[in-house]
């Protein structure tokens, strides 16, 4: 079955007619030939498929495109401003929080949508105290940033980059 | 002479830095193809058999498929005696997961919804896939002679008669590479052009996958393309074209003027694109009362596949890392009926090392000797396998440095009895060694260009390593120039050939064609050529009589919950010689990278085959534990000042694959010191510790 729906990627607004199993990655990437998330595992369980999704990091992988008629998507394209990349990004660059690149997508995404999470409030597995702000030390980046694999083994400069990106 | 250094050593940042952060670097399946055909592959269900039937009607049915491939109607390739590519070519089946079909449609969807229904019957055979070292038809890889019967003697005789005795049996599972992009061929067949095939593959080498599949199709090298502008990770799993590749090339064949997508679903990666073969390494070392070795014996056992050899050579290491008179290593193969095994980062000198140097440290143990001393009696004058002279070793100034800069004098040598608030702490420490090779073959082309730059071609590969970079700052001092002026081109097959990006050699390899390009080009041109000015220049033959390898000294702490049995592992450093780093940023990834990965073959990773069945059951990232950011603590590498001149002209040596080696032994003899638990079975969880 086919349904028509748009969806706004960066900023632009697209529209198809989709296949009610296409997921949100492969719209993007496999009908309007946006490549920045990646494909890793296709099942929600390596994170490079991450994008910001009305402002939330959602794997896109698990989501259906037809599900998200009229969503807002910011993949990590997006969040530069052309030659003029995000913090997280600069960060990844000074910190060497990659290597082949692969991963870094989603992880870039994965850590703004983190930050805004850590912004709000939102406790993680290793928080211990549940009602003051949240302190993002060393073991709460790791913690939370443990859903995006890294198989090249940035973990700890991907750390670096964001203790740098936090504290500025 | 050893090229001078400005570019090289300092810390450059990537040069592909914006365009991988943003995911706007194209990798494979990001080329832009117009109007293209997507495949689905089917699996073989069973281990071992033939083929009874396999119905097609169904798919062929299914709106937007355009052709459901199998071994009925393939195209017929030329016999190149690698039955692995021999896709889709018989009846029978040799593993579990072996390609026996594929459907191309016009969306990915309808692909993967016809290959299910693609019904298939066998007349299977019973499957043999269980290593264990008691096999009565283990055998010698192929073109090895085992070890003649005086020096079996020889070695009987002195372990026999040493002071003390270590003789344990160390166990790594099936291991698999997983890089984070999925093996990707994007292939299209044109019957007009002068190319016939062009492919953009996620590859480690851009020549060797032309020069391996171009005859399986009929092709003169230049009637085919390979081009790898990015690539995301390979750890040797993309160091060859595996069934993947060929069978996309039958896609297209199939579809010509179609270009065909096919990324492998990490589920079947598992069986397809190799993997590390478990190992049953029995380890004996005799030594005098001090620690100094007289004896050395490592004989492994290793699987390999009924389609095709593969040997993981673990004896490597032993060859060289230390001293003693009395030698004995020998190596064994079983060939079942599994997927076939292959390069996985270093081969053989990984799990090697993890049971040597376990060993060592229970040798250690035994002698009441701290296992950094003895390392330090018994580092040889000169490489044990060759009797040739080193480079350069300088492992006992890594394990010293380390130790002072790690802290080593708070390690009880008493296991089991160090904890800060109830959590039992300990140390461990291993020895790192990695051969530094150089490939013969590759070639690089300067061209002075109107802009007033030079233009530097080769066809090598960067999967992740910084080879953009490297090279370019290695092309730089060689010029004589800015790194602004050299505009690097590489992963192409249009491009001069390259050897592939594996065993550590990329850098060595390439750099110094660069180097010897540039070289000509300033004798016969002087310093300011004129424009179109080209030379050309192939990599110069590696020296002789010199044994030339990486070194370094691999350090843990571990905590382990006496409750639980949970491990945790707060640090890890490595100390490496490694000749001149070429770029400090990058070179330290690749370090930490291989270390993070031994951390995860330590305690997490493992590829479960069911004998039952012959199939790897954990095949997907849920199952098949990696390591994750919370499971990694402060991994950090650093390196001698060093220059070795007789590596290669940059004073370089490999760094891809030394980070894993003795990484996994580190943390497994810090896991025995902080429990007095001793593990010889990677990996090592919780429950282990408990017993
Ligand atoms: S591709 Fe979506 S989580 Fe792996
Ligand atoms: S950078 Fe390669 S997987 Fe993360």
């Amino acid at each position: 079955m086919e349904v028509p729906i748009t969806i706004r990627v960066d900023g632009a607004e697209r529209s198809m007619t989709i296949d009610t199993r296409t997921t949100l990655l492969d719209a993007m990437r496999d009908r309007l030939s946006i490549m920045s998330p990646k494909k890793g595992c296709d099942h929600g369980q390596c994170g490079s498929c991450t994008v910001l999704l009305d402002g939330r990091r959602v794997v896109s992988c698990l989501a259906l495109a037809v599900a998200h008629d009229g969503a807002e998507i910011t993949t990590a394209a997006g969040l530069a401003d052309g030659a003029e990349l995000h913090p997280v990004q600069q960060a990844f660059v000074d910190r060497d929080g990659f290597q082949c690149g692969y991963c870094t997508p989603g992880q870039i995404c994965s850590a703004v949508g983190m930050l805004e999470e850590a912004k709000a409030g939102h406790p993680s597995h290793v928080t211990d105290d549940l009602t003051g702000p949240i302190d993002l030390d060393d073991a709460e980046l790791r913690e939370r940033m443990s859903g995006n694999l890294c198989r090249c083994g940035a973990y700890v400069n991907i750390v670096a980059a964001l203790r740098e990106g936090t504290a500025s | 002479m050893t090229l001078q250094a400005n570019a090289m050593g300092t810390p450059t940042r990537r040069l592909d830095g914006a365009p991988k952060v943003t995911g706007t670097a194209p990798y494979a399946y990001e080329q832009p193809v117009k109007n293209p055909v997507y495949v689905h592959a089917v699996q073989s269900g069973v281990a071992r058999g033939t083929i009874r039937s396999i119905e097609t009607v169904a798919a062929e049915a299914v709106d937007g498929v355009v052709a459901v491939l199998t071994h009925r109607n393939a195209t017929r390739l030329a016999d190149v005696g690698d039955d692995e590519l021999a896709v889709l070519q018989s009846d029978s089946v040799a593993f579990r997961g072996q390609l026996i079909a594929a459907v191309l449609a016009e969306t990915p969807e309808a692909a993967r919804h016809a290959a299910r229904l693609i019904q298939v019957t066998y007349d299977d055979e019973p499957a043999d896939t269980e290593l264990r070292a008691d096999r009565e038809d283990l055998h010698a890889p192929e073109g090895e002679d085992p070890p003649d019967d005086r020096s079996r003697d020889e070695f009987a005789a002195a372990f026999s008669s040493a002071d003390v005795r270590v003789d344990q049996t160390y166990t790594t599972p099936m291991l698999h590479n997983n890089p984070m992009e999925p093996h990707t061929t994007v292939a299209v067949w044109d019957e007009e052009s002068e190319v016939r095939l062009t492919m953009f593959d996620s590859t480690q080498g851009v020549h060797v996958v032309r020069s391996t599949l171009a005859p399986l199709f009929g092709l003169r090298p230049e009637q085919m393309r390979v081009v790898a502008p990015h690539v995301g990770g390979g750890f040797g799993s993309k160091g060859m074209p595996h069934a993947h590749n060929v069978l996309a090339g039958l896609a297209a064949r199939a579809v010509p003027g179609r270009p065909v997508k096919y990324a492998v679903p990490r589920q079947q990666m598992y069986a397809l694109t190799g993997h590390r073969s478990p190992t049953i390494q029995r380890i004996r070392l005799g030594a005098e009362r001090d620690g100094r070795l007289a004896a050395i014996s490592h004989d492994s056992v290793e699987h390999s596949s009924t389609v095709k050899e593969f040997a993981e050579e673990c004896g490597k290491p032993t060859r060289s890392l230390y001293a003693g008179a009395h030698r004995l290593i020998t190596q064994r193969l079983a060939t079942l009926d599994v997927p076939v095994p292959s390069w996985m980062r270093a081969p053989g000198e990984c799990p090697g090392a993890f049971a040597l140097e376990v060993a060592m440290d229970e040798l250690a143990e035994a002698c009441g000797v701290d296992p950094i001393d003895l390392r330090i009696v018994n580092d040889p004058e000169l490489d044990p396998k060759t009797g040739h002279p080193w480079s350069s070793r300088r492992l006992v100034e890594c394990l010293q440095e380390g130790a002072e800069r790690f802290g080593w004098a708070a390690r009880d040598p008493e296991p089991g009895r160090r904890q800060t608030g109830g959590t039992l702490v300990g140390m461990g420490v291993a020895a790192s060694t990695y051969p530094c090779f150089r490939s013969p073959g590759s070639v690089a082309r300067i061209e002075v260009t109107d802009d007033g730059r030079y233009s530097v071609r080769i066809g090598a590969v960067d999967i992740g390593t910084g080879a953009w970079t490297a090279l370019t700052q290695i092309a730089a001092d060689a010029l004589g120039c800015d790194m602004e002026l050299v505009k690097l081109e590489i992963g192409d097959t249009d491009l001069p050939h390259a050897t592939v990006a594996g065993g550590s050699s990329g850098l060595t390899s390439w750099g110094s064609a660069i180097v010897e390009a540039a070289r000509i080009l300033r004798h016969e041109h002087g310093a300011s050529p004129r424009v179109g000015t080209t030379v050309e220049a192939e990599t110069p033959d590696k020296p002789r009589g010199v044994a030339v390898h990486s070194f370094g000294a691999q350090f843990a702490e571990v905590h382990v919950d006496p409750d639980t049995g949970e491990i945790r592992v707060p640090r890890m450093l490595g100390v490496f010689a490694v000749g001149r780093v070429i770029n400090a940023a990058t070179a330290r990834s690749q370090l930490i990278g291989g270390m993070t990965m031994g951390l995860s073959m330590a305690l997490h990773e493992v590829g479960v085959m069911d004998h039952r069945t012959g199939h790897v059951v954990n095949h997907d990232l849920a199952e098949y534990h990696i390591v994750t950011n919370a499971d990694v603590g402060d991994v950090e590498a650093t390196w001698l000042d060093d220059v070795d001149p007789q590596a290669n002209p940059m004073g370089s040596k490999g760094i891809g694959e030394i980070g894993i080696v003795g990484a996994p032994a580190a943390v497994a003899n810090a896991v025995y010191n902080a429990t007095g638990v001793r593990v010889r079975d990677l990996p090592i969880t919780a429950d282990l510790l408990l017993r």
